[in-house]
């Protein structure tokens, strides 16, 4: 049963914390990332007042979704830390239904 | 039932080609998009590997091309991607499809 | 099958070992930090601290972290801390120190404080911390009741321009603080069912970048905890902060024009008769008078000063007006601008005509818990009356007669250090400020005032700027993790839990202990942290009961009870009539405190002294409106600047913002290093294009240091070099002495070249004696053209 990252990034505020939870976890070096913010925007939609901005945390080959922690029945350290609640880690299946119920989530699956 | 756009990110270029051929469909100006590649990377691993992989997300203008669905196409972007690597169905459909290998991701954009 | 939970286990556990770990569940507080007080859990392995982890069993970040927390280890165990007290031994500003004992620091610290008992007077002392951290109530208790001195205050903050001007406006309007309800007094959190909690319909983020920010102790996430409960939003800033793209309506202001704003949204209330008519007739004072003085503000006026279409300020206006209940999460810009404190009434009075005041998910009235009211004023009545009156700034009535800081006035410091006037300062004592790097506006002229003092204490986590340039002794301070103590702002009360120690540097709370042991022992009961936490978690919290053990390894976190509208309930009032602590018992819209001593009662706005229109020819050479000091998550003002660090990583160079158009016109490219300069001075950042800028306004980063440069002068870390506070005044301020132009300048950009970037700052500064010197007599300002003054 593969595991999937799910983020709902209406609200990924870019702040950094899965990333540098994610290092911290995995010890990985300074440069180095099991999970790197990209950035869309700020770009304003033309004829509107209204602005696009998203950012998207994406896992990277050095993603394991924290199997480790995962054993000890703890949360993924990104999922864990980040302030604004809009990472969850879990099955596939469950985070299937999850991610249709609201626009704007994506559901990664880093490894089958 | 919401629909989902599932990108295969092992094998996605960044060609543009999502982009432009949204761009044409939705007819948008310069400067506007419906579908941005992102890019991480690319970033010398540990191992002497690369890591270096463009994700295309779709943006607040994305409405899954509900007018092509209609006459029965898929979404601009899922049919011109020179690599094969985007996918369109139901939610239920794409949670599947997104499970049976890694580097995948799906987008719900709008329900 | 029942799945594994970690901290389910461990629920309720003060400490415990996992593997080779000891696990310590605590919280956290600057230095370093940031306001904030989250829950953590400090894995420690022989002594060190190895990981940090967010502790989910915490109401206030429900285990969530910022990467600072996070990247915690590697600040606690950078080999870059002085681990042993320094004395100088070169020049001020070489370098060069003498590692000594702490017997021996101690010894000249108290040779020189009876000096100057013995030859001049206790107040010649004067006392400097930084913004909201964990000594905020120590080096105030050592300033009054160690070296009898009135003189404490924060490191050459012009006006006191953090958060006191608000707190003034608060506590003199309505006798309170007032906060946005995010559900964060209550321990269970955005919980409908069991507390009156009800989410905010509406969330103004005003001047505040709460997700960077996190300042006043409000976690920024909360915000977003409520958005995805359905708050919507309007963000007032010049700058598409991520909060503005979310936000229904996006109010992109000129820089320093909150009040304007804020006036003309009252003049819509009132005009289109959308106010809380209830609230107002029963719990309002002056209703009549604000209402005349907002007359002339109207959306027309405001959307021309405010640079914000006229549309947008009315549409805001109605749906403030309409929302069912409103918080307003509001920040520094109210507090760095002159018209700091006329702001701040605006704003309040906003509050009041929508009726969200105390009411479940608006601002409510928050006190500190258990009563503890140990702060800036902690000991300050251990000084007899006459030395009370000595405190410099004590003629700003709001800051002395009518009690509303204990604070003195640091622009006033600054001058008597110049001029000897009201008296001379021998001696002073900073302990976690960095004001050459942050807060002193002016840098470079309060770097010559303090080369002129007679001695310097500088107690801090790292050797600075500050340090090396000014220190005689440099005492090594201790951490978050290295502390024992306890913490109140607002609420809960807090443990905090020592884990770790390095090398000999010790808590801020210890050296004050010592330190007043040597000077005035009977102040001092106490011998060590956990019993100076003891003595005032048992003699400062009446509503609490116990002390270090029970609060730092049993509870670690307590929330007091808190009940909504307690205007209506008499809660409020020392004689216990329903009303507010006021002497109307009303909201006073028409300020009676001000009035008395002789301020404008009811809320205004004026231009900056520097704007496109207050000093048009001022404008002409420097042709963008400049605001200074946004926040960014990866620092904590001039923390984290050290190299390996990840946050220098994440964000490594000083950095302005201008939008694309003005930089293509200057022919300036993304990444470019520049000059931001005006008639005060000049420093350099690079180019990061923000396309959501107004082609006007300039953003430029505050500070910035460069602990892989040299320390020693002419280089000072690179203080100078892209020190925003070179462009700023000092001794510029509101009439009741609060609020300073931070943010809110001119300036002009051009790109750096080898020719033009021959005379760095850094050597202007500190072998020229440069910058900001041809003083203006009719405003006290510099003359324009003054700069380079070598």
């Amino acid at each position: 049963m593969a595991k999937a990252l799910m983020i709902d990034y209406e609200y990924c505020t870019g702040c950094h914390t899965c990333e540098v939870a994610c290092r911290k976890s995995l010890g990985l070096d300074s440069g180095q990332f099991g999970i790197h913010i990209l950035k869309d925007g700020p770009r304003q939609i033309e004829g509107t007042k209204k602005w696009e901005l998203n950012y998207l945390p994406v896992p990277t080959s050095l993603c394991d979704l924290c199997a480790e922690r995962s054993e000890k029945g703890m949360d993924a350290s990104c999922a864990h830390h980040c302030p604004t609640h809009c990472l969850v880690v879990g099955n596939v299946e469950d985070l299937a239904i999850e991610v249709g119920k609201k626009a704007n989530r994506a559901l990664f699956v880093p490894l089958a | 039932m919401a629909n989902a756009l599932l990108i295969d990110y092992e094998y996605c270029t960044g060609c543009h080609a999502c982009e432009v051929s949204c761009k044409k469909e939705k007819n948008l100006a310069r400067g506007q998009w419906g579908i941005k590649i992102l890019t991480d990377g690319p970033r010398e691993l540990p191992d002497d590997k690369w890591e270096f992989n463009n994700i295309p997300m779709p943006t607040s203008l994305c409405d899954l091309c509900a007018e092509r669905l209609e006459s029965g196409k898929d979404p601009s972007c899922v049919h011109n991607c020179p690599a094969n690597c985007m996918q369109f169905g139901t939610v239920e459909e794409m949670s599947k499809e997104v499970a049976k290998k890694g580097n995948r991701v799906i987008f719900v954009p709008v329900v | 099958m029942a799945e594994k939970d970690y901290f389910a286990e461990h629920r309720g556990q003060f400490q415990w070992e996992d593997g080779d770990y000891t696990v310590t569940r605590t919280t956290v507080w600057s230095g370093p930090g940031c306001h904030d007080g989250c829950g953590v859990l400090y894995y420690t392995k022989d002594g060190k601290l190895e990981k940090v982890e967010g502790d989910p069993d915490c109401a206030y970040n429900q285990g969530t972290l910022c990467m600072r927390c996070l990247e915690m280890p590697e600040v606690v165990n950078n080999p870059r801390r002085p681990s042993k007290p320094l004395k100088r031994a070169g020049e001020r500003g070489e370098d060069k120190w003498d590692e000594i004992t702490w017997d021996e620091a101690y010894d000249i610290i108290e040779a020189k404080v009876r000096e100057i008992w013995r030859d001049y007077a206790p107040e010649s002392i004067a006392c400097m911390i930084g913004t909201g951290r964990a000594n905020c109530w120590q080096i105030p208790y050592m300033c009054y009741s160690a070296f009898g001195s009135p003189n404490f205050c924060l490191g050459f903050l012009s006006g006191e321009s953090c958060f006191q001007p608000r707190s003034a406006a608060m506590a003199s309007m309505s006798g309170d603080f007032f906060i946005a309800d995010c559900s964060q007094q209550f321990e269970s959190r955005y919980d409908e069912e069991n507390t009156e909690w009800r989410c905010p319909e509406l969330i103004i983020n005003w001047g505040c970048n709460a997700v960077e920010s996190n300042s006043d102790n409000f976690y920024g996430g909360w915000i977003v905890d409520c958005m995805q409960r359905g708050s919507k939003m309007i963000t007032v800033d010049p700058s598409l902060t991520w909060l503005a793209s979310r936000s229904e309506i996006w109010l992109r202001l000129r820089p320093g024009t909150d009040g304007a704003l804020a006036m003309a949204m009252l003049n819509v209330m009132i005009k289109e008769d959308i106010y809380d008519h209830d609230f107002v007739e029963k719990w309002c004072y002056g209703f009549d008078e604000l209402a005349e003085r907002v007359k002339e503000w109207t959306p027309a006026r405001a959307a021309e000063i405010c640079w914000v279409d006229e549309a947008d300020i009315v549409a805001a206006a109605r749906m403030y007006a309409g929302a069912k209940n409103a918080a307003m999460q509001w920040g520094l810009p109210i507090d760095q601008a002159v018209m700091g404190i006329p702001t701040a009434q605006a704003l309040n009075a906003l509050w009041a005509l929508t009726g969200n005041i105390d009411n479940p998910g608006g601002n409510i009235v928050i006190r500190n818990a258990f009563d503890q009211n140990v702060s800036y004023n902690y000991g300050y009545n251990n000084l007899p009356a006459e030395v009370q009156a000595k405190r410099i700034g004590a003629e700003y009535p709001l800051m002395s007669k009518a009690g509303f800081s204990s604070t003195a006035h640091s622009d006033s410091i600054l001058q008597a250090i110049e001029t000897g006037k009201p008296y001379p300062i021998r001696m002073l004592w900073l302990t976690s400020t960095n004001p050459i790097a942050n807060m002193a506006s002016d840098a470079p002229r309060v770097y010559r005032a303090l080369k002129t003092l007679d001695f310097v204490v500088v107690n801090d986590l790292f050797l600075t700027p500050t340090a090396v340039a000014f220190a005689d002794l440099f005492l090594p301070a201790a951490m978050s993790p290295e502390r024992d103590m306890q913490r109140v702002w607002w609420v809960p009360l807090r443990g905090m839990k020592k884990v770790c120690q390095y090398g000999e540097c010790k808590s801020d709370d210890t050296i004050v202990t010592e330190i007043g042991k040597r000077l005035h022992p009977e102040n001092f009961p106490w011998n060590n942290d956990q019993e100076w936490t003891d003595n005032i978690l048992r003699t400062e919290t009446p509503g609490y009961d116990g002390g270090y053990h029970e609060l730092v390894e049993r509870d670690i976190w307590v929330y007091p009870g808190f009940q909504y509208y307690k205007h209506e309930k008499g809660l409020l009032r020392a004689d216990g009539q329903p009303g507010f602590s006021t002497p109307s018992g009303r909201i006073e819209l028409w300020n009676t405190v001000f009035s008395l001593w002789g301020y404008d009662p009811l809320p205004d706005w004026a231009e900056p002294s520097n704007s496109p229109y207050s000093s048009p020819e001022l404008y002409e050479k420097y042709p963008f409106v400049l605001t200074t000091g946004a926040r960014h998550i990866e620092f904590f003002h001039s923390e984290h600047r050290q190299p390996e660090l990840t946050s220098r990583e994440l964000y490594p160079d000083p950095c302005f913002e201008m939008s694309p158009k003005s930089a293509a016109d200057l022919d300036i490219k993304e990444g470019d290093w520049c000059w931001l300069e005006n008639h005060r001075g000049r420093c350099r950042q690079k180019l990061r294009i923000n396309p959501t800028l107004d082609d006007r306004v300039v953003r430029a980063d505050h500070g910035w240091w460069f602990p892989e440069k040299d320390a020693a002068e002419p280089s000072l870390y690179g203080v100078f070099d892209s020190n925003i506070n070179n462009l700023l005044p000092q001794c510029e301020n509101g009439v009741t002495g609060y609020g300073a132009p931070y943010k809110n300048q001119l300036c002009k950009v051009y790109k750096c070249t080898e020719e033009n970037s021959k005379e760095m700052p850094s050597i202007c500064v500190s072998t020229k004696d440069g910058y900001s010197k041809a003083m203006d007599e009719s405003n006290g300002d510099v003359k324009v053209g003054a700069i380079y003054n070598g």
